[in-house]
């Protein structure tokens, strides 16, 4: 009875707007709407620094170091935080994580263990100088999405080579992930936030209020 | 049409100076704010095109996309859905969630599931909606129905929600800080969201080619939405699709700016199906239609299902700004409801004064990111208004004869005389406020008596 009525609403649908588009010729291929791309493909400039520099814009803490002093630098970012104890995904490097942390893998964690930790300390797929965005794609050292989001505070390593100049470059990298891996993709643009009151910005509403960044130079 | 539907509720909007105040400010502020990341890209114009050609192409080929896309949907392990109405999917997502074991659903805010009225037809299947995005909470809080679609609760202030939280969720002393009033909501909504087994969304965009879903937000309310139940219900639009993902570098580009101003919005998701280990396992779509097929066979409002619902038009209306969303008496308000509610609801219906709620001066087409000409769109809805309105014949009358008039030198003359002599009796201080038969022409608009002397007149004698 149910797969009845929907496959009837299918037709119906599809029906209508066939009939709709009378007046598109038949042999009118979608290709045949042509579409300009006459659009920047690439960013002049878009650099590390454009990407710290308007990452910054939107509230993140972002410090650059070295490779060697990646641990040191998410230590101080977990003071800076207030947080002792954070959540890694299952494949970040132990060297990540200075001795004065106590870091917890998700095992997985269920969603209110998640809740009782400070903060998340995951790498990235890649990140964009436009528009200081981080992209997670469930790839390496990213872990599930719950990870990014639940906790107070997410700490985000950024490798330099990871940075790609402007929107069309990331989507360009995450396409094939998508179609043919399905994976999930998330992209990030500084911590949570709302204008709904008066609309003026309120950062952190119900995902992390704080993001931290460590960008690696290469 | 006469003092009722958009006049009506206007003329009451405009009475209300903290309404008005509060618009003022928050319009101003996202004007600004859009302006200043909009000429931010050299190349504005060129992805507004690509916008605009893209949606173009989805439309004139929809049958086959919403094809592919359902098959992509399916292969990737999600259910697809289709519904004619608002009662149809209505029905659809109640028998999910009761399937799903759930008497409660989260709720991402999305203007599809608003305009289906689904958060009431679920209360009626005894099924509790939490709204989960703070000015959606506000706005189901104080039993307001939403007045804009990018700041639902533009029409409250800090003040007024301050005194909201604290009768509902907040403590007695909360202060009337931005910050404070979030953080109220935060604690509220964080038990709801871990608790939760089944969640409803709306969608951006969907990928014909992978059959993705996309959610474009600012707090995450949509991530949590979208990835902590079991189940996930998205409601989508027939015309929400984009042909690939490439596709999308346009539409990410386009949409934030134009929306909010920010170079982008702080959380995007993405998701294709149901990825084992991560996210909800058991995935549904539901294409909506709603009268969407309707728009889309006239040629000249086709173009309005190419909406993005980025919300610059409101911002930049100047009957927006005064009257604020509730007098347009429909889910979409500003020149885009304008356009969009008569045409799905039907033309000549209810909606049927909203395509009058403009004054035409076009900079909504200015700055809408996918070019729809909405003034043209207005102009078109008003003729087929009046061509399928049985009466208004003093109008139609009257047109003939000023046709007839202004066709001819001597005729217009004689005519000019004549306007003279019949518009004095309706004069008042200089002014025609009213004339009989002719009210809609007046009633929003005072009309100016022919002069004593005509410039023609004065022309001979000089």
């Amino acid at each position: 009875m149910v797969a009845n009525a929907m496959s009837s609403a299918r037709d119906e649908i599809l029906a209508h707007i066939r009939a709709a588009l009378r007046d598109v010729p038949p042999d009118e291929r979608p290709e045949d709407v042509s579409v300009p791309r006459d659009y920047l493909e690439q960013e002049p400039d878009a650099t590390v620094e454009r990407f710290v520099e308007r990452v910054t814009d939107y509230g993140a803490s972002v410090r650059t170091v070295a490779a060697a002093e990646l641990a040191s630098a998410v230590g101080e970012a977990c003071r800076e935080a207030d947080v002792a104890r954070i959540v890694v995904p299952r494949d970040v490097p132990a060297e990540w994580v200075p001795p004065s942390i106590e870091a917890l893998v998700d095992a997985p964690l269920a969603a209110v263990e998640l809740d009782r930790i400070g903060a998340a300390l995951t790498g990235c797929a890649l990140a964009i100088a436009d528009t200081g965005t981080i992209v997670f794609d469930g790839g390496a050292y990213q872990g599930r999405r719950l990870l990014t989001l639940v906790p107070d505070v997410h700490l985000c390593v950024v490798r330099e080579e990871q940075v790609v100049d402007g929107v069309p470059a990331a989507i360009r990298r995450i396409a094939a992930d998508v179609r043919t891996a399905r994976r999930p993709v998330t992209f990030v643009s500084g911590p949570s936030a709302t204008s709904d009151i008066e609309f003026s910005r309120v950062e952190g509403v119900h995902g992390p209020r704080r993001l931290a960044l460590i960008v690696v130079r290469s | 049409m006469k003092r009722r539907g958009f006049p009506a509720a206007a003329r009451k909007a405009l009475r209300n100076d903290q309404l008005r105040g509060n618009l003022a400010l928050a319009t101003g502020t996202i004007r600004e704010r859009r302006a200043k990341a909009v000429d931010e890209r050299p190349d504005w114009e060129e992805l507004r095109e690509a916008g605009r050609t893209l949606k173009l192409r989805v439309l004139r080929h929809l049958d086959s996309y919403l094809v592919q896309f359902e098959r992509a949907v399916e292969a990737a392990g999600g259910h697809v859905h289709w519904a004619r109405d608002d009662v149809e999917a209505g029905s659809v997502v109640a028998r999910l969630v009761a399937e799903a074991g759930a008497t409660e659903v989260v709720k991402v805010k999305s203007m599809t599931t608003d305009e289906i009225g689904l958060s009431e037809q679920l209360a009626a299947s005894g099924i509790e909606v939490v709204e989960t995005d703070l000015a959606e909470l506000i706005c189901q809080l104080a039993g307001d129905p939403p007045s804009h679609i990018l700041v639902p609760a533009i029409h409250k202030n800090r003040t007024e929600i301050r005194d909201l939280f604290r009768r509902t969720i907040g403590a007695p002393d909360l202060s009337d800080e931005p910050r404070e009033l979030a953080e109220a909501a935060r604690l509220h909504l964080r038990r709801k969201f871990l608790s939760a087994r089944v969640a409803v969304s709306g969608a951006n965009f969907g990928v014909a080619e992978t059959g993705s879903v996309c959610v474009v937000e600012s707090e995450g309310n949509g991530r949590f939405c979208t990835t902590l139940p079991q189940t996930l219900i998205t409601v989508m639009g027939i015309e929400k699709l984009v042909p690939s993902v490439e596709d999308l570098e346009v539409f990410f580009q386009l949409l934030p700016r134009s929306s909010t101003g920010e170079r982008m919005n702080p959380y995007t998701s993405l998701w294709t199906g149901v990825t084992p280990g991560d996210g909800p396992q058991e995935f549904h779509v539901v294409l909506l239609d709603n009268g969407r097929t309707s728009v889309l066979a006239d040629e000249v409002g086709r173009q309005t299902l190419a909406c993005i619902r980025c919300s610059a038009c409101l911002n930049v209306c100047p009957v927006y700004i005064r009257t604020g969303g509730h007098a347009y008496g429909s889910v979409y308000p500003g020149p885009i409801g304008a356009i969009l509610t008569p045409q799905l609801s039907g033309v000549g219906g209810d909606a049927s004064s909203l395509p009058y709620a403009s004054s035409l001066c076009g900079a909504c087409y200015e700055v809408c990111p996918v070019k729809i000409d909405i003034p043209r769109v207005l102009v078109h809805l008003r003729s087929r208004i009046v061509a399928e309105k049985a009466g208004g014949a003093g109008e139609r009358i009257a047109m003939r004869v000023l046709a007839r008039a202004f066709a001819d030198e001597h005729r217009y003359e004689r005519a000019q005389k004549l306007g003279r002599a019949a518009g004095r009796p309706f004069a008042r201080k200089g002014a025609i406020s009213h004339l009989p038969l002719l009210g809609a022409w007046t009633d929003a608009r005072d009309l100016r008596p022919v002069a004593r002397q005509t410039f023609r007149e004065w022309w001979r004698t000089r």
